[in-house]
């Protein structure tokens, strides 16, 4: 009989931060196997096939359903994710533990603005899509419960903040340890990011809904929106990122190949990753040519370090491969562990990466943007970055993180394997069904499948393209089954692993460190290692591209009513 | 001693990355910014801001949305953008015409995308966008609202005809 250690109250004695983090990363988690339950009737949407009569009467539209899919999947799953599994990581790397107090209470407050949010929601009451753009006006229990989700981010920024302080003073003159620089860079740019949504929920989209203010003026509300809108891609992402470089190198049986260029890249995205907004504004009026481009700039600048990544996670598998006694130019990629399902997901939500960051460039190339805005390329780009790396990397995290916190084995790790693939295959699929149907005028976020005999036929010419969309519907279900039933398996599970079996955090060695031969801190690291200074730096470059017209904006503010049309 | 030979083999490549990556990003804003100087009118600018709840009042321009012949073969067309229509819901022109559309919204977001073309606007209430477009292939171009703005937003439809003389 297996040795039946640690019962569940003793697992978290040595360190509490595991219970919160485990709290956050399953909350999110039942948020997504809510939203995902959409996803296959949108995407059949998309195949000309309309199965949202069957959710009726519980669910009253196409529209509320992709709202559902896009809060929960996209702002609620994500975040919490992240703050539960980056406040882990980060308290393990540096040795401290979190102020756990503040921790729990950033549970408490996602988790009261979730119900708070989700009420409005699931009542038909604030179908307003993920974007909340006014004068469409939902209820005001949603405005308050994204507030308080995006509050609750900000006690986990203090969490991490006040965490590498804490390290700096007991360590002067140490260089931060990578996953800690790392996470904390991240935390930083969100910091400064989630200005633009605190600003538009709490002084307009709050007092707006509560009948306190007439009306919000859409275009400022736009901006402020998009402020954190591009940049929360990048929180969404960097969390990924953390464990290409911090601990898929490790996993795949190697080295990081460079600590320093990791700690660059992350520094880029601190800088460049809010200044960028405008680039979602090519397509509206009121705001000048001249700032677009800035903005277009700042937007190809931050291309930069994931291209700089692309090459450091590539550059450190092919040495695990190597290592490993591949040969030759590719032999190196069989020898990596394509048996491991949380290795198999970071790999395969890198390689979506790549189509997803070159998609990425098309639009944000101001003039080509024209083609594709706002038609299904959109949708199509986006669920590369975060439905495939990030939410795959996220699984590929909670395959080895759960049965560390929990000591419970991953349940039916072949299932976990398949179900990754059938995942990253389905979002190949619709990725490429729903970019080429939006090269042929298809707009997004339409019930397309459900349209007026009048209009019969006008989207005849995506007829093959749909084909592919049917087909991603089908994979993508089979994956959201196998993974979800792996996940949920796990932590019901009554089995227990033995101390010995207990997977390690599979933090990773550069080979570059950052020392140098003589035990000296290199002095590029020192100057990295002023985060304030970085941080400042960004602050002073979201108000250089900002101010200029969000001030003219706001002294020429044309309110709008609220408008209920769905 | 391998190790180092490794790591200068790796910086190596990694210079050589990175200026690739430079490069090919400065290559793309050279292209972006020539392709703004010929097609800087697809570039939606605001011709004025106007307040959404007075837009289909007497004396506002769209009080009476139209096309109206300018020029020469050039037009100018006053577009509402409406749930769950546009106003005029058919804009028709001859062969070559060269038309400015101001399209603005008397209620929420929508959008204004003529498929085929470069145009392609965000239409907010409260702002008059203003795009040119010359329509050199007679046809019918439908013209989408590409903004979610309600139940009826799917089918909300219009039309630029196009017509050869």
């Amino acid at each position: 009989m297996a040795v039946r250690t640690a019962p569940a109250d003793n697992i978290y004695a040595t360190h509490p931060e595991k219970k919160v983090a485990l709290y956050f990363m399953v909350l999110g988690f039942i948020a997504l196997s809510i939203g995902v339950i959409f996803g296959p009737f949108q995407i059949f949407n998309y195949a000309g096939i309309d199965l949202y009569p069957a959710l009726e009467p519980l669910f009253k539209s196409y529209y509320q359903g992709l709202t559902l899919h896009g809060v929960l999947n996209a702002i609620v799953f994500t975040q919490l994710f992240i703050q539960g599994s980056l406040l882990y990581l980060q308290a393990r790397d540096s040795n401290l533990r979190p102020q756990m107090p503040v921790a729990w209470a950033a549970w408490w407050i996602a988790l009261i603005g979730l119900a708070l949010a989700a009420w409005p929601l699931l009542t038909n009451d604030a179908t307003v899509l993920y974007t909340f753009y006014p004068p469409l006006q939902g209820h005001w229990a949603f405005y308050v419960g994204a507030a308080l989700i995006i509050v609750s981010s900000l006690v986990s920024v203090y969490l991490s903040v006040e965490m590498w302080v804490r390290w700096k003073r007991q360590n002067p003159g140490k260089p931060t340890p990578l996953v800690t620089f790392m996470i904390t860079a991240t935390w930083m740019m969100w910091g400064l990011a989630a200005m633009g949504l605190v600003v538009e929920t709490v002084f307009f989209l709050i007092p707006w809904s509560l009948g306190l203010i007439k009306g919000v003026d859409p275009l400022i509300a736009r901006s402020l929106f998009w402020w954190s809108g591009h940049p929360i891609v990048y929180f969404w992402l960097l969390p990924a990122y953390v464990s290409w470089y911090g601990l898929l190198p490790k996993q795949a049986g190697g080295k990081l190949v460079s600590d320093s260029l990791a700690r660059m890249a992350f520094l880029g995205f601190l800088a460049f990753s809010t200044p960028v907004g405008f680039h979602h504004q090519f397509a509206d009026p009121g705001i000048s040519a001249f700032w677009k481009g800035v903005h277009t700039v700042l937007t190809m600048m931050v291309a930069v370090p994931s291209l700089m990544t692309a090459f450091t996670i590539a550059a450190s598998l092919e040495l695990a491969g190597r290592s490993k006694g591949g040969k030759g130019a590719l032999g190196w990629i069989r020898k990596l562990p394509w048996n491991n399902p949380s290795v198999v997901a970071q790999l395969l939500g890198a390689i979506a990466f790549i189509f997803g960051g070159a998609g990425g460039i098309v639009n944000a190339s101001f003039t080509l943007d024209y083609v594709v805005h706002n038609t299904t390329w959109i949708p199509g780009h986006f669920h590369l970055p975060v439905a495939t790396a990030s939410t795959l990397t996220f699984f590929g995290i909670a395959f080895w993180l759960i049965p560390h916190i929990t000591h419970k084995p991953l349940a039916a790790p072949r299932t976990a394997l398949a179900g990754v693939w059938w995942w990253f295959t389905g979002m190949m699929f619709m990725a490429f069904g729903m970019h080429m149907m939006g090269l042929q005028g298809v707009p997004r976020r339409a019930h397309i499948s459900a349209m007026n005999a009048a209009h019969d036929g006008i989207y005849a010419s995506s007829a093959f393209y749909m084909v592919f969309n049917a087909v991603a519907g089908v994979l993508l279900t089979v994956a959201a089954t196998m993974l979800f039933y792996v996940l949920f398996a796990t932590l019901l599970s009554r089995r227990r692993l033995t101390p010995d079996q207990v997977p390690e955090i599979p933090f990773a060695e550069a080979i570059a460190g950052p020392v140098d031969k003589d035990g000296n801190v290199k002095s590029g690291i020192k100057v990295m290692d002023r985060l304030f200074f970085w941080w400042g730096f960004a602050v002073v470059l979201v108000l250089i591209v900002y101010m200029p017209t969000l001030v003219q904006l706001f002294m020429h503010m044309v309110p709008a009513p609220g408008m209920r049309l769905w | 001693m391998d190790n180092e030979k490794m790591i200068h083999a790796i910086e190596r490549y990694e210079r050589s990355w990175l200026l690739f990556a430079l490069v090919m990003i400065v290559v793309f804003l050279i292209f972006i910014g020539y392709t703004l100087t010929g097609f800087a009118f697809y570039v939606p600018s605001a011709a004025e801001r106007i307040d959404p709840t007075k837009v289909r009042a007497e004396g506002s321009l769209f009080a009476n949305p139209r096309v109206e012949k300018t020029g020469d073969n050039v037009y100018t067309a006053y577009v509402l953008a409406q749930a769950f229509t546009f106003l005029p819901g058919e804009i028709r022109v001859p062969k070559g015409a060269r038309v400015v559309f101001l399209v603005t919204s008397p209620d929420v977001q929508h959008g204004f995308y003529i498929r085929g073309t470069n145009v392609n606007v965000q239409v907010i209430p409260g702002e008059v966008g203003k795009v040119e477009h010359t329509f050199n292939e007679p046809g019918e171009y439908l013209v989408i609202c590409n903004e979610y703005c309600g139940l009826g937003h799917q089918d909300m439809i219009g039309k630029v005809i196009v017509e050869d003389n």
